[in-house]
């Protein structure tokens, strides 16, 4: 007799968006070699879009010019053409072409654009049952990480240390944690 | 279309003037170069002038923000930029979000008595334009042995540099167009 326990492989069907106070879109970098730094950017949107048939497709975006770090200068320097070039291109996007969930596993294939160049990006994390909150409210949970080449991407900015290496490494991971929830209409 | 040529020396006998008046010469029909002299006039650069900058500040602030496009044309003392012009960019760097500089085409040349054209001046006038958030173009003049390296007429003796003066402004005036195509 078999034992096994299934995991489901089922998306949950409907609409499901992003609540803004409440999901988050970091990245982490290697800096001067030796530290890891974190920033974040603060304005994102997220739709998980499923049907009864199981075809799912995640579009994600982030304002660009929403990039948060501690210190003021730096934010404008991350803004300006030498990195994100807000002016030129205000957003970051993100467009699913497979999504593939085992249990709470999750692997999303598909097409990162920032600063309009477009590469394929393969992200793992995990997604959640949905759940009733409040106000009969009903979500999920999702998070997905990925490791980027930022030079891919027109982010070249560097400088070189005394000793040898660079100021920042060219691999950049990024992470997205969202509360999606349930779009009644 | 006003693009705004600083030259980074200040002496009347300037090279780096010449350059920049060379540079005028190529410029099309509806660009104009206006030369900003007011380098001499602007005070050391300092946080808690911030609040209430010198008339000559507001002055250097307001031609950069009124030019489509800045092109510099710097010298090079002791393998660097001239304090004086570091200053003004430093200055119209502040505010970092609300900066003169920001996102403004610019380009870099430049002349020397020496045998490297201001070569090493040149990038490090790139990395600060760049790093005030500034729309560099990626391209280098180095003009050498300047006293020598024009016309009486005032254009550039070596043809080569002419062309390579002149696609440098062709990048940077491009610039503007993607700019305003972007409002």
């Amino acid at each position: 007799m078999s034992t096994a326990v299934e995991t489901t492989t089922q998306l949950p069907v409907g609409t499901w968006k992003s609540d803004q106070t409440h999901s988050s879109a970091n990245f982490a970098v290697k800096h001067m070699v030796v530290a890891t730094f974190r920033g974040r950017f603060d304005e994102l949107e997220a739709t998980l879009a499923v049907g009864e048939d199981g075809n799912a497709q995640l579009i994600g975006s982030v304002e660009a010019g929403s990039i948060v770090v501690k210190d003021e200068n730096l934010q404008a320097h991350l803004g300006s053409p030498d990195f994100f070039d807000t002016e030129r291109y205000p957003e970051l996007r993100f467009v699913s072409r497979s999504i593939r969930r085992d249990g709470e596993q999750l692997v999303v294939e598909g097409d990162l654009t920032i600063k309009d160049q477009t590469h394929p990006v393969e992200a793992r994390g995990t997604i959640t049952d949905p759940h009733e909150t409040l106000g009969g409210a009903i979500k999920i949970g999702l998070t997905l990480e990925t490791i980027i080449d930022r030079t891919k991407f027109g982010l070249n900015w560097n400088a070189p240390l005394p000793k040898g290496g660079f100021a920042v490494a060219d691999d950049v991971k990024l992470t997205v944690e969202l509360e999606l929830a349930q779009d009644s209409e | 279309m006003r693009v705004l040529g600083t030259p980074g020396s200040l002496r009347s006998g300037s090279l780096n003037l010449r350059l920049l008046r060379a540079a005028a010469d190529l410029l099309p029909p509806e660009a104009e170069l206006a030369i900003y002299g007011g380098l001499k006039a602007i005070p050391p650069f300092d946080e808690d002038d911030e609040g209430a900058p010198a008339q000559a500040v507001r002055d250097w602030r307001t031609e950069i923000a009124a030019a489509d496009a800045l092109l510099f044309a710097t010298p090079e003392y002791n393998s660097s930029i001239p304090g004086v012009l570091k200053n003004a960019v430093d200055w119209a760097s502040r505010p970092i979000d609300t900066a003169a500089l920001r996102n403004k085409p610019a380009a870099v040349i430049g002349a020397s008595t020496g045998m490297f054209g201001a070569v090493w001046a040149q990038a490090e006038l790139r990395k600060s334009l760049a790093s005030a958030g500034a729309r560099v173009i990626d391209r280098e003049l180095p003009v050498a042995d300047a006293e020598h390296a024009f016309n009486p007429d005032g254009t550039l003796a070596e043809h080569d540099q002419t062309l390579v003066l002149a696609e440098i402004l062709a990048e940077l005036l491009a610039e503007t167009d993607v700019r305003a195509a972007a409002y």
